[in-house]
């Protein structure tokens, strides 16, 4: 295409690059900013000294956050349930998008099955009866608590059952006629193919648990139970950062509570900024998959 | 002639099993207590102890000057989303379609992408520091250029603006990835032919790009429909506080507050009811309606 690059489309291109730039700068920027505060001093994020560099540089309000032992625990709890939630939520998405993927006329209560799960997204009994279902089942206080009411994630079982159909039939048929049964099928025919499908949900699937914390916040019975989103919101948002414990006055010149604040959020940023790479990776052919299917 | 072998369907009955038996307990259980709704419910007595009251709840909650509140703040602050949370993708879906060099284009579209993957604890942690009236850097902005400070999550007028703004900041650069899928399925042969009947690129994106958006656009506005009564309680949750509840208490919270913390069970459990209720024929309608113009379906 030739193009004749006029005056005005030169300014529309300085224009497009500056704001879309911005725009950009704009959605980093303010975690920037919390990094820059959480590394400086005391004084100098009082003073309003602190903009996208840290002043007096200091690691105390790491060290803060790091040496409360509840900080570390959350954290421990935050990956089991990232690691075990993960685990139940893709073997049941695998496990129930096979079936569905199939035609009535091979599984015939499948439209049955389909509506079964829809349902659930479609309506909900709200959070009161919710919150007493999983009470009465006796999981309040329990990790799975966490885990077990959402081991089913419906929009992933139908992006999957729509990757599933769009594979091959020859192969699955190939494979029943040599003698495999269902089970061996889905296994070593359908999961193997899906690979990608699945990173993609599962890297969501990770992103999800992780970042959940009203779960949390209301199912667990104790602050030692909490993951580390729903200790963060206490901290963080409710504001229970008690500086006690730290009360050498070298150190409070260092940190103060918006300091240890920054740092706590940061720490709760990172694992996502960590597997952000990955995530991006993945995650655009996911979405388009799902979204805009013929 | 060989008869086909039938394909038992018990291997697939059992690998749908657990997901059905955990689904059962934990989505359908809860709608069968929406029963709490039509009782005056006390936990110790249970579902089956507790006095029954008809609809006792629901006059209490029509009678609830909160009532009305609440659900006017959930729908005009979800209608703004959702106008923002579209406008606001679509231009720059059509802007970065107008970069030419792709690793601009790329590292843009990473840094757009990076809030919709952190919670609204970590982002309302960020909200909070960055708009403190005090200490916050956009105040210390505003005091640089001479204008007074403001208290934007403090002040109920301003509160509701803070929510569209921070939401549409959090998922602009996500949502722009469908519009962008779109804009490549576009054939490039009618730019070529408007290009050699001398239409400018301003032309060619109103002639060509945007008609050639407009059934997505058509669709996810109308899937929105559903979510006129979610204004977003993981935000509002981390970023209210009660002097700013008259313009930005929503349904959601309210319930939440009126049922855990409040202990009314049945009052809070109508309440949710009623939400579930609504937004059950607002999604029936909005899926009939893409089912009809866009022929799209679930699954």
């Amino acid at each position: 295409m030739v193009e004749n690059i006029t005056w005005s489309r030169r300014t529309f291109i300085a224009f497009n690059y500056t704001f879309l730039i911005g725009l950009a700068l704009l959605c980093l920027l303010p975690l920037v900013h919390v990094l820059a505060v959480s590394l400086s001093s005391s004084g100098a994020a009082t003073a309003g000294l602190v903009k996208l560099w840290p002043v007096d540089f200091t690691w105390k309000s790491y060290e803060f956050a790091l040496s409360k032992p509840e900080f570390l625990r959350s954290f421990v709890v935050s990956l089991q349930r990232v690691a075990l939630g993960t685990m139940v939520n893709m073997t049941l998405a695998i496990l129930i998008a096979y079936p569905l993927s199939k035609e009535t006329s091979v599984f015939r209560l499948r439209t049955f099955y389909a509506w079964y799960f829809v349902i659930t997204i479609l309506f909900h009994g709200g959070l009161i009866p919710w919150y007493m279902t999983i009470k009465w089942t006796g999981l309040l206080g329990s990790m799975w608590a966490l885990i077990l009411p959402g081991a089913v994630p419906v929009f992933n079982v139908i992006l999957l059952l729509n990757f599933f159909r769009g594979l091959p039939r020859e192969l699955e048929e190939s494979a029943l006629v040599d003698g495999a049964g269902q089970w061996t099928t889905l296994w070593k025919i359908f999961v193997p193919l899906s690979l990608p499908a699945l990173a993609t949900i599962g890297l969501f699937t990770v992103v999800g648990h992780w970042n959940s914390w009203f779960d949390g916040l209301i199912l667990m019975k104790h602050p030692d139970q909490y993951p580390l989103q729903s200790y963060l919101q206490t901290v963080v948002i409710q504001g229970d950062t008690s500086l006690m414990g730290f009360d050498n006055i070298e150190d409070l010149a260092l940190i103060s509570e918006r300091t240890a604040r920054a740092a706590q959020i940061f720490i709760g940023a990172l694992p996502i900024l960590c597997v952000y790479p990955f995530l991006q990776r993945f995650f655009v052919s996911g979405i388009v998959l799902g979204s805009v299917k013929g | 002639m060989r008869r086909h072998k039938r394909i038992s369907s018990l291997p697939f009955h059992l690998m749908i099993l657990p997901g059905f038996i955990l689904v059962a307990l934990y989505s359908y259980g809860p709608i069968a207590g929406i029963v709490i709704a039509f009782q005056n419910f006390i936990p110790a007595k249970g579902l089956f102890g507790s006095e029954w009251i008809g609809l006792g709840n629901f006059e209490y909650m029509a009678g609830l000057s909160d009532t009305y509140a609440v659900v006017k703040n959930t729908v005009y602050i979800a209608t703004m989303k959702i106008i923002a949370g579209q406008v606001a993708p679509i231009a720059t879906a059509l802007l970065l379609n107008e970069v030419r060099k792709a690793f601009v284009k790329r590292g843009i579209q990473t840094l757009i992408y990076l809030p919709h993957f952190l919670s609204w604890v970590i982002l309302g942690g960020i909200m909070v520091d960055i708009l403190s009236p005090s200490s916050g850097i956009v105040n210390a902005l505003l005091r640089f250029v001479g204008l007074e400070p403001v208290d934007f999550l403090g002040n109920p007028r301003t509160f509701p603006f803070v929510l569209v703004i921070s939401d549409v900041w959090k998922d602009f650069g996500f949502s722009t990835i469908v519009y962008l899928a779109a804009l490549t399925s576009i054939n490039p042969a009618l730019y070529e032919a408007a290009a050699i009947d001398g239409a400018g690129r301003l032309k060619m994106t109103w002639h060509i790009t945007l008609p050639g958006m407009l059934p997505i656009i058509i669709l996810l506005a109308t899937l929105n429909l559903g979510h006129i009564l979610n204004a977003g309680f993981d935000q509002v949750f981390n970023l209210y506080s009660p002097q700013v509840y008259r313009t930005g208490d929503i349904i959601d919270t309210f319930v939440y507050r009126m049922g855990l913390i409040d202990a009314q069970y049945g009052l809070a459990t109508a309440v949710g009811l009623f939400k579930s209720f609504v937004s059950l024929l607002l999604i029936s309608a909005s899926y009939a309606l893409a089912y009809r113009f866009a022929n799209y379906r679930i699954f």
